[in-house]
């Protein structure tokens, strides 16, 4: 097993290296001189220029290219040009933000889509299930950033439930942390639950229709022990698959979400970082994200093996397939 | 001889297809939900492409004097926005935006993905490694962050918006085509047309490719799902198509705006929004259903 994790880690590295390469193009595409964004719009010829010469901007691209990978290699991501920090400064102090974000919306979609999901297959084609695959239809086809907007309308403006906007301080108790953190977490949990109930619903009918589920249910175990520990156990697999896609949704979709929540995360910085034109937040950041989601499909893969020891990991070759 | 035996062999597939396609209906039909969402998908498009006859207003026209007014008040059947035009009509109009975006997008996509699926599958070695290594690092970033990213380097504009979620759609087809191509490339037909000296293309373009287009079509259905709210996601981010051009992602950012006062403009946007994804998800549902059962959601 830690050999397999290993060779997957050295298989990563040309995806990791091309997405390097991506991101550096992408960035160096961007229309705006970032000097001069930077300096604002009273700066002089002159100290442009001087700052141009600093960031390594009137060097050849190749160059440029290579002084990029050098730096990403020594774990150096540059410094910003508008918050005048370091991009790994900056990535610490909001990755966590995302990550909570992150990690209570996946909590949500798993409690809820998952059990749905279960209930939905063991009772086929009743109309709890029809309902289930309805709403879980609606919730893979939400705009999620009118979602996030419709519960601002509802639960915080008409109600007063919930604060709009912001991320809560741990200072001002839990009661206020977790009150700011309901309805990002729902917004950004829509979808995945939304597709759990459905890989789960669909993953489970398969299962149950065949011969060792009707042994144990032949052997007089409860219809719940035979859903819950034999059928959900077999069913896990194509959860898993989805999971990394979801995961990888999530860090998209919390730019969205963190944009109408003025949530402090790495969507937020990005939104931002685009509009002011700092190029080297966004490049730091977006490849930081794409390198986590590269990551998260390791894990993905590594799970898979733990929960089907049968799976063949020999043939699973590459990225994030 | 060798005509008789081609014209043998094309008259059996052409009844079988016949009978397929026929089938598939039935099949599409007795889905009540793929129907519903067949009903829905061609609502829009009826709306979309006769939004001129529909719409009451012009769809840019400001009346600033009735600006914000609540739904139903002053001929405007949903109210209007904080320049006094007419939402309903721009709603229509934004249909259009909608659905160009979406189809063009999935187009775009199809066309290069489908092309690199083909060529890395079909010729394997080196090639297939250096595209497949490049969809993968594409594949790395969250679409809508990809499709962001993009449009900071395009600048905002229709045709821009098509190309940046074209090109996030990219990877998406040359995965799955290059997954059908490996499988059909070891089918006994294919080593049977080569040994009749068939070139590479006609291989690849007339046997090749049509055994990839039933997954090809369900993944580009729903795909056009994800490239409509993708673009009203851009335009909410002020990222999209430029104003004053009516685009229910732009008019859900206006609405934010005036969210305390003019709940309106948000709840009919959004609601235009899920509407139509919501049809051509159940419509893909039933698609793949009828098409290709194997494939997951």
């Amino acid at each position: 097993m830690g050999k397999y994790i290993i060779r997957r880690l050295f298989d990563l590295l040309p995806t990791i290296f091309v997405v390097a390469v991506i991101v550096f193009i992408i960035t160096r595409l961007i229309p705006g001189d970032p000097a001069s964004v930077m300096l604002g719009p009273q700066a002089s010829v002159e100290d442009i220029e001087a700052l141009r010469q600093n960031l390594g901007l009137n060097d050849p691209l190749y160059v440029q290219f290579f002084h990029y990978i050098g730096d990403l290699l020594r774990g150096n991501f540059g410094v910003s040009l508008t918050y005048n920090e370091p991009i790994v400064q900056l990535i610490m102090e909001r990755f966590p933000n995302t990550l909570i974000l992150a990690a209570s919306a996946l909590i949500i979609a798993f409690m809820i889509g998952v059990p749905a999901g279960i209930i939905s297959a063991s009772k086929q084609n009743s109309l709890l299930d029809y309902s289930v695959m309805l709403v879980s239809l609606i919730g893979v086809s939400m705009p999620i950033f009118w979602l996030g907007v419709m519960l601002v309308l509802y639960f915080s403006v008409n109600l007063g439930w919930f604060p709009a906007t912001g991320m809560g301080s741990m200072d001002d108790g839990l009661i206020s942390y977790i009150k700011h953190l309901i309805l990002p977490s729902i917004t950004l949990a829509t979808i995945p639950m939304a597709t759990f109930a459905r890989i789960t619903r669909s993953s489970m009918l398969e299962v149950i229709s065949q011969d060792y589920i009707k042994t144990a249910r032949s052997k007089g175990l409860s219809e719940f022990w035979v859903i819950c520990k034999h059928a959900f156990k077999n069913a896990l697999t194509p959860l898993l698959t989805v999971l990394g896609m979801q995961i990888s949704m999530m860090l998209g979709g919390a730019v969205l979400t963190e944009t109408i929540f003025s949530w402090p995360g790495m969507g937020r910085l990005i939104v931002d970082a685009i509009d002011k034109r700092d190029f080297v937040v966004v490049q730091g950041t977006v490849l930081f994200i794409a390198v986590i989601f590269v990551l998260v499909n390791l894990f993905v893969d590594v799970m898979y093996k733990v929960v089907n020891p049968r799976v063949n990991l020999s043939s699973n070759k590459g990225g994030s397939k | 001889m060798a005509s008789v035996e081609t014209s043998i062999q094309s008259t059996a597939p052409k009844e079988q297809k016949k009978k397929k396609e026929a089938g598939l209906f039935k099949k599409l039909i007795r889905n009540r939900l793929a129907a519903i969402g067949l009903g829905i998908t061609a609502f829009m498009t009826i709306v979309a492409i006769f939004a001129p006859l529909i719409a009451p207003f012009p769809p840019n026209k400001m009346d600033v004097v009735n600006s914000l007014v609540t739904p139903g008040t002053a001929g405007h059947l949903l109210g209007t926005d904080n320049y006094g035009r007419d939402l309903f009509s721009r709603l229509v109009f934004g249909a259009r935006i909608s659905l160009i975006v979406g189809i063009s997008a999935v187009v775009f996509g199809a066309f290069f993905g489908t092309l690199l699926g083909l060529v890395s599958g079909y010729f394997g070695g080196r090639l297939d490694a250096l595209i497949m290594r490049t969809m993968d690092g594409l594949f790395a970033f969250p679409f809508i962050l990809l499709a962001i990213t993009l449009m900071t380097v395009l600048g905002q504009g229709l045709v821009n918006v098509i190309i940046a979620i074209g090109i996030a759609n990219i990877p998406g087809f040359a995965r799955i085509v290059r997954g059908q191509v490996l499988s059909v490339k070891e089918e006994e037909f294919i080593e049977v047309t080569r040994s009749l000296g068939a070139t590479n293309g006609r291989i690849i373009f007339q046997h090749v490719l049509p055994n990839c287009l039933a997954p090809l079509i369900v993944y580009g259905t729903m795909s056009v799902a994800g490239a409509i709210i993708s673009e009203a996601a851009l335009s909410f981010l002020g990222l999209g198509v430029q104003p004053p051009t009516a685009s229910w992602g732009s008019i859900l950012k206006d609405g934010k705006d005036f969210l305390v006062l003019s709940p309106h403009m948000a709840t009919f946007s959004g609601l235009a929004i899920l509407f139509t994804v919501l049809g051509i998800n159940l419509f893909g549902d039933g698609l793949r259903d009828a098409l290709d059962p194997k494939m997951k959601v």
